[in-house]
């Protein structure tokens, strides 16, 4: 029962870590049908920029030094930065092309950020040591909760409060929304396109910050394609979740997480190796049952 | 019917062009001519409208005066203006206004907010906008749906939030293609009797495109006759019920 409930946490806890990619992820789908790829890859440049640029093996702090109230939104603004201007290099040149087009270009995105973090950091996982305080346990009764855990699940619910206020109530909010329904009435309607793309470029680049500050944390190393497994579980939960729909992105983050863990903890050790395949296969169940995701968006039309 | 929403709503802002008008529009889709020069004129005072059997171009037409469709010869002016290379949007921000055969509302978002994003989009702060919509939700006859999902309005009132949200910012023109196609002749005259409206309450003019013969005659200043493309006949609905050429697209006849 214990062991269960421990279980659960750490599905709680990778869950949080998906859903808050998969947000990423499907933000910039529903406005402009691109699947990011790249951005596992934003959530690398913003832990990579805790450190100095050095080729050394051991990482020495640089932002990750700064008080807590000026590092986040230092690491936030060096990731919103990174995001707009792959939108202004490579996206906003395609705003016309098909979505297969954009994802070939997120991919070529990923490589080259991959690429120069080869070329500044080495190519050598570096050992990081953030918030180390932050894996102590919380003992309730038998139950032993890293605080970091507790963390995790807190910022991912209260941003996702954050960007679902932002949605519902704020003037721009309502423009995305109408965007990422009806991209060409929303424009002729005098929505800004380029504007509402950047924001969502911006707010995936926030979300991006908020996960790789985390997950730095929790893995304690830094490596160049550190964000590639989190962006391909990320766009699987996207899948499962139902392209273009928000709600589906977090549902779909948490249960990819809970797949993970459960599948982690009790499969036969001798078949722990294939965890990953047993995953995507439980994927591919789902999506034999709920083609359109489990909760499908109701217009998945294209873009202009 | 309430009309609480006239006053601010005219002093909203939007645009000053007192009239739109059409100079030898021609439009050909691939050397087959949808329209063939075509000139009208619709005037902010007036209810304007444009009838003619299916086929005889009146979308396009309003395609061309909205800018979704560039004319292939002719221009369209807004008051002086030429609107040459304004795009659809521009048309909007310059006051000119649609609605849509389709509706092309936003189904996943609440009916005033549907209305409410050419407000914020348009420059307006999310309450003004907001104040601004349920004025005219209200003004329309929907406010009490005002929250519910746009996807579960009924088809007529998915008609009237069309409308509604066409008439956001106080434009100068809105042209109503079909407003009122699908709703019984009560919901129709209903609705004709806002539509007729609008010149007075809003200071904007309206181009109709209407099908009911009865209701277009009854409302409109001006009649605008389209047939194959071609401008049959203009005047006043009375002009338009004596002429034969008319008549005869209408009901079959030889002229």
């Amino acid at each position: 029962m214990i062991g269960l409930l421990q279980n659960l946490i750490d599905a709680l806890s990778l869950g949080s870590i998906y859903a808050l990619t998969a947000l990423g992820i499907g933000l910039l789908f529903g406005i402009l049908r691109l699947i990011n790829f790249a951005h596992g890859d934003f959530i690398t440049i913003g832990a990579y920029a805790l450190i100095v640029p050095s080729a050394d093996v051991t990482a020495r702090m640089l932002i990750g030094d700064f008080n807590i109230a000026l590092m986040l939104p230092a690491i936030a603004l060096i990731v919103i930065v990174a995001a707009l201007l792959t939108d202004a290099l490579v996206f906003r040149p395609l705003r016309r092309s098909s979505p297969p087009t954009l994802m070939i270009g997120s991919f070529a995105v990923s490589y080259i950020i991959q690429n120069a973090v080869l070329m500044m950091y080495g190519s050598r996982p570096k050992a990081i040591n953030l918030w180390s305080d932050a894996n102590t346990q919380v003992i309730i009764g038998d139950l032993r909760v890293p605080m970091l855990q507790v963390i995790t699940l807190v910022v991912t619910l209260a941003l996702m409060a954050g960007l679902s206020v932002f949605l519902k109530k704020s003037r721009y909010g309502v423009q995305m929304r109408a965007a990422a329904e009806d991209f060409r009435m929303a424009q002729y309607l005098g929505v800004r396109g380029n504007f509402v793309i950047g924001l969502a470029f911006a707010i995936s680049g926030i979300l991006a910050s908020a996960v790789a500050l985390l997950y730095v944390t929790q893995s304690g190393s830094l490596s160049h394609t550190m964000g590639v497994p989190l962006a391909l579980f990320a766009f699987v939960a996207v899948v499962i979740g139902g392209m273009g729909s928000l709600v589906g992105a977090v549902v779909g983050g948490f249960l990819v997480g809970f797949i993970v863990t459960m599948l982690q903890a009790y499969l036969p050790p001798d078949l722990r190796a294939f965890r990953d395949a047993f995953a995507f296969a439980f994927v591919i169940l789902v999506l034999l049952v709920r083609p359109a995701g489990l909760v499908p968006a109701r217009n998945t039309v294209e873009r202009v | 019917m309430t009309m609480v929403a006239t006053e601010r709503a005219v002093t909203a802002g939007g645009a000053s062009a007192a009239e739109l008008r059409a100079e030898h529009l021609t439009v050909r889709f691939q050397g087959l001519a949808a329209i063939s020069d075509v000139s009208l004129q619709v005037e902010r005072h007036q209810v304007f409208g444009l009838i003619g059997p299916n086929g005889a171009g009146k979308t396009t037409l309003v395609n061309c005066l909205t800018g979704f469709q560039r004319p292939t010869e002719g221009r369209v002016l807004a008051g002086r203006t030429d609107t040459a290379g304004w795009s659809p949007t521009e048309f909007r921000r310059n006051g000119i206004a649609r609605t849509f055969q389709a509706g092309r509302l936003f189904t996943d978002m609440t009916v005033v907010e549907n209305a409410e994003v050419t407000g914020v989009s348009l420059g307006l702060s999310r309450r003004a906008a907001r104040v601004q919509a349920m004025e005219l939700l209200d003004w329309i006859g929907i406010a009490d749906k005002a929250d519910e999902h746009a996807s579960i309005l009924a088809y007529t009132d998915q008609r009237r939030l069309g409308i509604a949200r066409a008439l956001m910012l106080s434009p100068a023109f809105i042209l109503l293609d079909e407003p009122a196609a699908g709703m019984s002749d009560a919901e129709c005259e209903d609705l004709m009797v806002l539509v007729a409206s609008i010149p007075t309450t809003f200071i904007c003019g309206v181009l109709l495109i209407e099908h009911n013969m009865r209701v277009v005659m009854g409302i409109s200043d001006r009649i605008h006759v389209l047939d194959g493309g071609r401008t049959l006949a203009e005047g006043t609905p009375g002009e338009i019920q004596r002429h034969e050429a008319v008549m005869a697209a209408y009901l079959g006849l030889e002229a």
